[in-house]
């Protein structure tokens, strides 16, 4: 984490904490009551509001403390948590990070804080949970970790904060002071011995050091009390400090362990690692060219290394699918609440593992597609009673890798495509002959067709511009693929297929006259010898039989203009993308290749043939071939509608 | 003309306030042409090319410039010049320029580099209208040096063509 602006490094640690404070508040929508869910947003907002205040966001720690007051309301017992104001809270979570930010209005926040009034006097009115026990004694014993001063703990404002419970005696302990020659002076050694009497619980106490319970030492013990009461939940508080105590060990464990990287030193470092994977292939060559069996062994040694490098810096980059998830639960809470539908999302395989940079583009395509899930696919409650539905909704997002690819299905039980309507539109505006034989699945592939929606009315959700189109755009953009599945009056499934990661791809080497060209491997179903005999037979056409399918090909020794005679024997690789393949005539194919992708520059825009360029074994440049591309331009009028949905 | 008078950009490189331009001449078709010194990243030898389908024939290829993959532009095709000529002279010069304001490199062929030098703003002359086998608008300068004359080629206008997203003059800011 670079030290150089603290209002920056703020900024993303606060958001991280109020991604955190979401997280719990949707939770706690669920589980209104749960006091481990209360407790995480109180800290969450207890922290942006302190460390909010330490950079300078005055108007954010000002705006934090009225929503971290009305939970401590809530923590403490005297109001129920309610899912008015869970809501209230979740609006005034997005009107922080604005102010985090330093985009929103400081003035639009009294709207939040009007809500939040209202919320909790909505709340009031159900008796408190515990009411502290009158005329507790307590002694508290604590040492502060030692390096509690380095860590911002200042020992007498905690005991003020002591103070203000009730009656209170302090008294220092000094005798693990160390003599004068070993004593660190900026570390903490004294600790304290602290008598209350007053109406006080041991949640009071501990909530005190909320912030510094997890390394220090401390004991709580509750001496003459006067009621009884207070025995009862002694336990139960006792192994609720514990869990917490728990909780807050594995978490600064997990942060300690995290070190925040800006984005762009990770991708210099990808450079550098793919550059050495190409000298390395270089050296390779060589070595195994020359009689030198040292050379040879060092070389293998460094193409080893080179590998497990390279595997390496794939992980660094890779962020679990949970981090994406995460953030659609927040969408379909308030589209449950824009639609009035009952919505519950379920999200399964978090853990799978995608790199940071697809996971980022992906959120845009995901979010539109829920949003039709939720707005188009799911019946209304009444609906759903009539069709032997549950009330609920339910949207289930899926993650699973599978090769190099990750699989995200997005499943909704509503009512599915409606087919007849696709179709309709698709004839209205010319994509298919009226009648055509063509099948429902390839029909319902048509929504992600530009200017085409079936949405009858279109409504504040999904109709914002973004088309299904676009989503479909985004995930080739990727080099995915995206299909739906639609099943009538049981829902749709959309199965997104996207590769791990965008810097480095399998790649199959074919040499095409005197150039050599990559094609992805995820995209290649198979290669074959094109015999003479139908070689020249298709000259006239540009289509093959092939196992009962035809399927349309394209000479690359045409289409890039080669001059040289071709050679006696070409080969065919077919290739595939959804539905759509395409066959692509080439002079040789010469085997697999860790392909490192390199952008085209600006000046091969026009070039749209190519996605990219790769550096060889022998330091000449290969050209890596647009599938999509190569697929939109091979196919037929009706066969293009299908590759282009 | 406006476009490449009133040229403030970092591809094409404004005199300095005494009056003077350090730039790179080399030959190509028959001509001394001259660019920009301070936009010279290097001199290679010549290259392996990677022939581009469907690219412009100006810049029809891509080369390795240690470990990157630069465009390989051919000024000659500009300015319809033979472009088969090679020699043992050949280099290529690699410059980086900006396109779109991100810095881009390219490399040019040259069939000869000369040297680096100075010119004189009192020398130079916008590119005159008549007696030219070129656009004119591919010229920023003719510089008269000794009994020889040295083209400054407007590198902006010429890459802008190419570098178009849609096929329009690029808009360079």
């Amino acid at each position: 984490m670079s030290g150089d602006n603290p209002a920056a490094t703020f900024r993303l640690e606060a958001l991280d904490v109020m991604d955190e404070v979401e997280r719990a508040l949707l939770d706690l929508g669920r589980r209104l009551g749960d006091a481990q869910l209360i407790d995480a947003v109180f800290r969450g907002l207890h922290t942006v509001k302190g460390s909010g205040a330490m950079f300078g966001f005055d108007d954010l720690a000002d705006f934090t403390h009225h929503c971290e007051s009305a939970f401590d309301k809530v923590r403490k017992g005297l109001v129920p948590a309610t899912g008015e104001l869970v809501s209230v809270i979740l609006a005034a979570c997005d009107h922080m990070r604005g102010l985090i930010a330093a985009e929103a209005d400081v003035a639009a926040g009294q709207v939040f804080l009007d809500g939040l009034s209202a919320a909790l006097a909505g709340a009031q009115g159900v008796t408190p949970v515990a009411a502290p026990s009158a005329g507790a004694h307590w002694r508290i014993r604590y040492f502060l970790p030692s390096g509690c001063l380095a860590n911002g703990i200042n020992p007498l404002a905690l005991l003020a904060e002591l103070r203000e419970l009730g009656d209170c005696q302090i008294t220092a302990l000094t005798d693990a002071i160390p003599p004068l020659a070993e004593l660190e002076p900026t570390d903490c050694h004294i600790g304290w011995e602290v008598e209350l009497s007053g109406a006080i619980t041991r949640e009071d106490i501990e909530d005190v050091f909320l912030f510094v319970l997890d390394d220090m030492e401390i004991t709580i013990e509750q001496i003459a009390s006067e009621s009884t009461p207070a025995n009862d939940h002694l336990p139960t508080a006792e192994t609720g400090a514990i869990a917490e105590a728990d909780r807050a060990t594995k978490n600064t464990a997990r942060v300690s362990e995290t070190v925040r990287v800006p984005a762009d030193r990770l991708d210099d470092l990808m450079n550098r690692v793919g550059e050495l994977v190409i000298a390395q292939s270089r050296l390779s060559q060589l070595a195994e060219d020359s009689q030198n069996i040292a050379l040879r062994s060092v070389s293998e040694e460094i193409e080893r290394l080179a590998g497990d490098l390279r595997a390496t810096m794939m992980v660094l980059r890779m962020v679990p699918v949970s981090q994406l998830f995460g953030r659609f639960r927040r969408l379909v809470y308030d589209l449950a609440r824009e639609t009035g539908k009952q919505i519950d999302l379920v999200t399964d395989g978090e853990g799978t593992e995608v790199d940071k940079s697809v996971a980022e583009r992906l959120f845009d395509p995901i979010v539109h597609i829920i949003r039709n899930s939720c707005d188009h696919g799911l019946e209304d409650a009444a609906a759903r009673r009539a069709a032997g539905k549950p009330e609920a909704g339910t949207v289930r997002l899926f993650a699973h890798q599978a090769g190099g690819q990750v699989v995200i299905t997005i499943t909704d039980d509503g009512k599915g495509i409606d087919v007849a309507k696709v179709r309709a539109k698709a004839e209205a505006n010319g994509l298919i002959e009226p009648g055509a034989n063509v099948s429902d699945h390839d029909i319902v592939q048509l929504i992600f067709h530009p200017g085409l929606s079936t949405a009858a009315a279109i409504t504040n959700l999904s109709g914002r511009g973004v088309g299904m189109d676009v989503v479909k755009r985004t995930i080739e953009d990727l080099r995915g693929t995206i299909e739906v599945v639609s099943r009538p009056g049981e829902g749709a499934v959309i199965t997104l297929n996207i590769p791990l990661t965008l810097a480095i791809i399998e790649g199959l080497l074919v040499r095409v006259g005197q150039g050599r060209y990559v094609l992805p491997l995820s995209a290649v179903e198979e290669c074959l010898e094109l015999s003479e005999e139908e070689d020249r037979r298709s000259q006239g056409r540009s289509l093959i039989s092939l196992r009962d399918r035809l399927v349309p090909f394209l000479r690359l020794r045409e289409i890039f203009a080669c001059d040289s005679p071709p050679d006696p024997f070409q080969k065919m690789v077919v290739v595939a993308s959804g539905d759509a393949r395409v066959g692509l005539v080439v002079d040789q194919i010469i085997g697999s290749h860790q392909t490192v992708i390199k952008s085209m520059s600006p000046f091969h825009r026009r070039a749209a043939a190519f996605a990219g360029a790769t550096i060889l074994g022998d330091g000449s440049v290969a050209l890596i071939l647009d599938i999509g591309h190569l697929l939109a331009s091979a196919q037929p009028r009706e066969e293009r509608l299908r590759a282009v949905g | 003309m406006p476009l490449a008078d009133t040229m403030t950009n970092r591809t094409n490189i404004a005199w300095s306030p005494d009056g003077t331009l350090e730039v790179l001449t080399f030959d190509i078709g028959g001509e001394i042409f001259a660019v920009e010194a301070v936009l010279v990243q290097e001199i290679l030898d010549p290259l392996p090319e990677t022939r581009v389908p469907g690219a412009d024939p100006l810049v029809h290829a891509v080369i390795n410039f240690r470990g990157r993959v630069i465009p390989l532009a051919d000024l000659r095709v500009a300015f319809g010049m033979d472009t088969a000529l090679t020699g043992e002279d050949a280099r290529i010069i690699v410059l980086q320029i900006e396109i779109a304001g991100d810095p881009t490199l390219i490399g040019i062929i040259t069939e000869k580099v000369n040297e680096v030098t100075t010119f004189l703003a009192s020398a130079a002359e916008p590119p005159p209208l008549l007696g030219l086998r070129w656009p004119r608008d591919l010229l920023r300068a003719v510089v008269r040096r000794g009994d020889d004359i040295i083209l400054l080629p407007d590198l902006a206008t010429l890459f802008a063509q190419v570098t178009a997203p849609s096929g329009e003059p690029a808009t360079l800011v």
